[in-house]
């Protein structure tokens, strides 16, 4: 049992040692934030569907860098991204801009709805206009059933 | 108008599966690249073999050549290197940018020219030599102002020193004929009738 717990305490020290990340160092938060932003927006061109924070992509790692010393030099959001899309395209940026290739996507459910709510107006029209088709029973069918009735209530 | 409607879904379920089907066949790694049409990007990079010497673009302008994105760590580099060998020999210039991979300081490996220089050697000799010269792309700089992703790619740069096209993946005998040689033609039949 001790040697059990011993070797538990021994496995422990182990894992601190595992966790080896690259250490970047910046002047202030903003910084900082910026490169976890930009790294986690801009798309690994090697790996699919990754982003370069998560990649280990020589790429990723050489974008990465690039991404780090263009903050490190002052260069905006905008800047960054900018060098990256004149390098590797707008597949590289996970926010796709708004041209004609693209537009579509962002027409496609606006358009879906709008017929969906002419469909739906066009039915409530259609219904408003029909007659309401309620006819009046038979007296007959009436007595009818209240015999069923009376004949089920006697049995109890 | 009923009729239409009762058929719709079907018409929409074939309409989906049809571009689905067609997604199983897209490469998914098949990209327009930004980098063609524009002039080649500065640098200023040492020879592989003979470090004094130094590249930039102007250096390699007059002629339209291939410049083919190549590491001995990459197999799909090394399968290429025979056919591009015969393409030399057909008289196309090729210029070779070497990618070298960021030393593993965890693994205890740095960065050794003379090892490299060697491994280099010992390759082109067993696999065949279809370089002029190759650029030693250190720190993969030009790369990356090329929007290399990785290895092996190969860009086509006519004798002003435009990219008139850029191919990710190997050069075999289909890629080249289909789709690399009326490009690499075109510009070739161009060179030195342009100032």
């Amino acid at each position: 049992m001790k040697i059990f717990i011993w070797l538990i305490v021994v496995l422990m020290l182990g894992l601190p040692v595992q966790a080896t990340e690259e250490v970047l160092s910046f002047e202030n938060e903003a910084q900082r934030r910026l490169y976890l932003q930009l790294t986690a927006e801009l798309r690994c061109p090697q790996c699919q569907n990754q982003n370069i924070a998560d990649s280990n992509a020589v790429v990723s790692v050489d974008m990465r860098q690039k991404t780090y010393d263009m903050i490190m030099q002052g260069s905006n959001r905008g800047e960054v991204l900018d060098y990256m899309i004149n390098r590797y395209g707008n597949f590289v940026h996970y926010q796709p801009p708004v041209n004609r290739y693209t537009l579509w996507l962002w027409l496609a459910p606006l358009l879906m709805l709008l017929g969906l709510v002419g469909l739906q107006l066009k039915r409530r029209q259609q219904q408003a206009n029909e007659p309401l088709s309620v006819q009046p029973q038979p007296e007959s069918l009436d007595a009818e059933l209240d015999k069923l009735i009376e004949q089920y209530r006697s049995k109890k | 108008m009923r009729k239409l409607l009762f058929f719709m879904p079907l018409a929409l379920f074939l309409a989906l599966a049809s571009f689905l089907f067609s997604g199983l066949f897209s490469n998914p790694m098949e990209r327009e690249s930004v980098t063609t049409n524009k002039p080649l990007p500065a640098f200023n990079l040492p020879d592989l073999m003979n470090p004094e010497q130094r590249w930039q673009p102007e250096l390699l302008l007059g002629e339209t050549f291939l410049l083919n994105v190549w590491g001995t760590w990459c197999p799909t580099c090394n399968a290429e290197l025979s056919y591009m060998t015969e393409l030399k020999q057909q008289g196309v210039k090729i210029v070779g940018l070497y990618y070298v991979l960021p030393a593993d300081p965890m693994l205890g490996e740095r960065f050794d020219l003379t090892e490299l220089q060697l491994d280099v050697s010992n390759k082109l000799q067993q696999q065949g030599n279809p370089y002029q010269f190759n650029i030693l792309d250190f720190e993969r700089s030009l790369a990356l102002d090329l929007g290399v992703s990785g290895a092996p790619e190969t860009f086509i740069i006519d004798s002003l020193g435009i990219v008139r096209a850029h191919h990710i993946g190997d050069i075999n005998p289909q890629v080249w004929r289909n789709k690399l040689a009326p490009i690499y033609q075109q510009w070739r039949q161009q060179d030195g009738t342009k100032p």
